[in-house]
């Protein structure tokens, strides 16, 4: 039980720690097929945001109520509805930017990333930390799609949000907003998360170990 | 005790550590054959493209450099530039550019091909595929209009005339080019037109700036069998597989195939057997695995040449060749001396 770690921790942890993308590598569906603009990356970011966070509550509030047995179905069961209140309110508010991201928004069921946290966090936690996990989570999701979905945007459109970055004579990356760019973009980006998480950890043994030799040159002195 | 004669050396006793046997084919030497072996391309290809094909060749290998350079650990930088494996990638993958590409996909694609062909596997020799074609794969997929425009072959007079699209800015479309011409390849696929077997064989066609002359190609190509560099059976492989697939094909309908001839000396058939289907690295390693991937790389670049829909197939043949070298290693492994089959 984490019932001492504060809640702004298990928050926190979604965005770099624990990233649901980088380090977890999960998601990936979405991840590779609705990047190929900012906008669209945002958006889906947004949905499965609201579903993470509602699903999280509900799942935790509901957890003396759920038996072993078939929480798997109930979860999905709470995730769906969620997920049938998103498709229905962008289908209203945003029939454009529904009708590119199609069958992925009802495949926000599938995502692997929700049900995970349902099954990993939210089912043994209280409903506070619950929240506050899936808002980390989903937000840390957010920024990996949204960085995927702007280098791909740039590079392939020459563009952010629609709005042009170069001039009318930029010529576009066509390989980035079809599916090897994702891929590409993906693996580099993984790649980068990587290196630079190695990076810092070799710098925190450095900075570890020349504290203890310090501390020891004063113990001997 | 100056004068001990135990401690004295003894002018004829040679003291060296192990390895004692020094084996003659280093890196860098196999890498030297390739370069001679391409020396006579590259001297077509400034003839016939100019001032375009040096600064394509010149840009491509910086950014093959570059990529190198920056990507390689500090200590092993030395060593991995010195065995010029990374400037050859950049010349082969310099001369599978079309003569009027912008000078700054030619760097991108230089650098791809290391970055994204070599240093992410883990450097020289732990590469699956040609790094060379993987930039030149990522050039068409990425530019797919600027790689497909070819420039007409000019001769020596014209050498200072530069293709106009060559100095688009980095990022920035090339202006259209006045220059523009259609490879034989493409004549032949979308307008059924041949070109003459003497201007394919001395390279006075339009087309990539390296490929284009068979003469000069065959001239390298042979060193390099003579010296042993590459293994004999893949270039055979691909030429008897290609001319006998395209002998058929010819004959069910001459108007609409090729001749095997025009399928043997069109395109980057050549340039590819011999330089880049060999790669050691990409290629299998057993006799028996050799004449696989030969045959395979010759029967697809004429299944893509004749039914697929673009007009040149040896970088995607050799390519999936490639993904298919670590299996035809693994079945064609020979038989322990002494054990059955």
């Amino acid at each position: 039980m984490a019932t001492d770690v504060s809640a702004y921790e298990e928050m926190i942890k979604g965005l770099w720690r624990d990233n649901p993308v980088f380090v977890q590598v999960l998601g990936m569906c979405p991840m590779l097929a609705v990047t190929n603009s900012a906008i669209n990356a945002v958006v889906m970011g947004l949905a499965t945001f609201f579903v993470l966070v509602t699903s999280s509550f509900l799942v935790s509030s509901f957890k003396q109520w759920i038996p072993k047995q078939v929480r798997i179905s109930l979860y999905v069961i709470i995730i769906a509805t969620f997920v049938t209140v998103v498709d229905y309110s962008l289908l209203a508010m945003l029939p454009a930017i529904h009708k590119e991201l199609g069958a992925f928004i009802p495949l926000i069921v599938a995502n692997c990333m929700i049900l995970g946290r349902q099954e990993a966090f939210a089912s043994k936690h209280g409903v506070k930390y619950a929240v506050m996990d899936a808002v980390g989570m989903s937000a840390g999701f957010m920024i990996a799609l949204f960085s995927l979905g702007a280098v791909r945007e740039i590079l392939g459109v020459g563009a952010l949000f629609g709005v042009d970055l170069f001039s009318a004579n930029f010529e576009p990356w066509v390989i980035m907003i079809l599916p090897p760019g994702g891929f590409l973009t993906l693996g580099l980006l993984l790649l980068f998360f990587n290196w630079f998480t190695e990076r810092r950890r070799q710098f925190l043994i450095k900075v570890a170990d020349v504290d203890k030799i310090a501390v020891g040159v004063k113990d001997n002195g | 005790m100056k004068n001990d004669p135990l401690k004295k050396r003894d002018p004829n006793l040679l003291l060296q550590s192990a390895p004692l046997l020094r084996q003659e084919l280093t890196t860098p030497a196999a890498m030297k054959e390739v370069w001679i072996a391409l020396l006579p391309a590259t001297a077509a290809a400034l003839w016939f493209f100019g001032l375009s094909a040096l600064l394509i060749l010149i840009t491509s290998i910086s950014g093959a450099l570059l990529t190198e350079w920056v990507f390689t650990d500090k200590q092993k930088r030395r060593f991995a530039l010195s065995d010029t494996s990374a400037g050859l990638t950049g010349l082969l993958i310099g001369l599978t550019l079309p003569p009027g590409l912008p000078l700054w996909m030619a760097f991108l694609g230089g650098s791809v091909s290391i970055g994204l062909g070599k240093v992410i596997w883990g450097g020289l020799g732990t590469n699956i595929f040609n790094p060379a074609l993987l930039g030149r794969a990522f050039l068409l997929g990425t530019f797919p209009i600027a790689m497909t425009t070819w420039g007409a072959a000019g001769g020596p007079g014209e050498f200072f005339q530069l293709h106009s699209s060559n100095l688009a800015l980095p990022f920035m479309q090339a202006q259209v080019d006045s220059m523009s011409a259609a490879t034989p390849l493409g004549l032949m696929k979308f307008e059924q037109q041949g070109t003459a077997l003497w201007s394919l064989f001395m390279g006075n066609t339009a087309g990539s700036i390296g490929e284009t002359s068979a003469l000069f190609l065959l001239l390298g190509g042979v060193y390099l069998l003579l010296r042993r560099s590459i293994d004999w059976r893949i270039p055979t492989a691909i030429f008897l597989t290609a001319a006998v697939f395209s002998f058929i094909m010819f004959l069910t309908d001459g108007d609409k195939y090729p001749s095997p001839l025009f399928t043997l000396f069109s395109g980057g058939l050549l340039l590819g057997a011999f330089f880049m289907a060999t790669d050691p690295v990409t290629s299998p390693l057993t006799p028996k695995g050799c004449w696989i991937f030969g045959i395979g790389v010759g029967f697809l670049v004429v299944l893509i040449r004749l039914f697929g829909g673009l007009p040149e197939g040896m970088l995607y043949a050799i390519l999936l060749m490639n993904a298919a070298t670590p299996l035809i290693d693994r079945y064609t492994q020979p038989r322990i001396f002494g054990r059955q089959a």
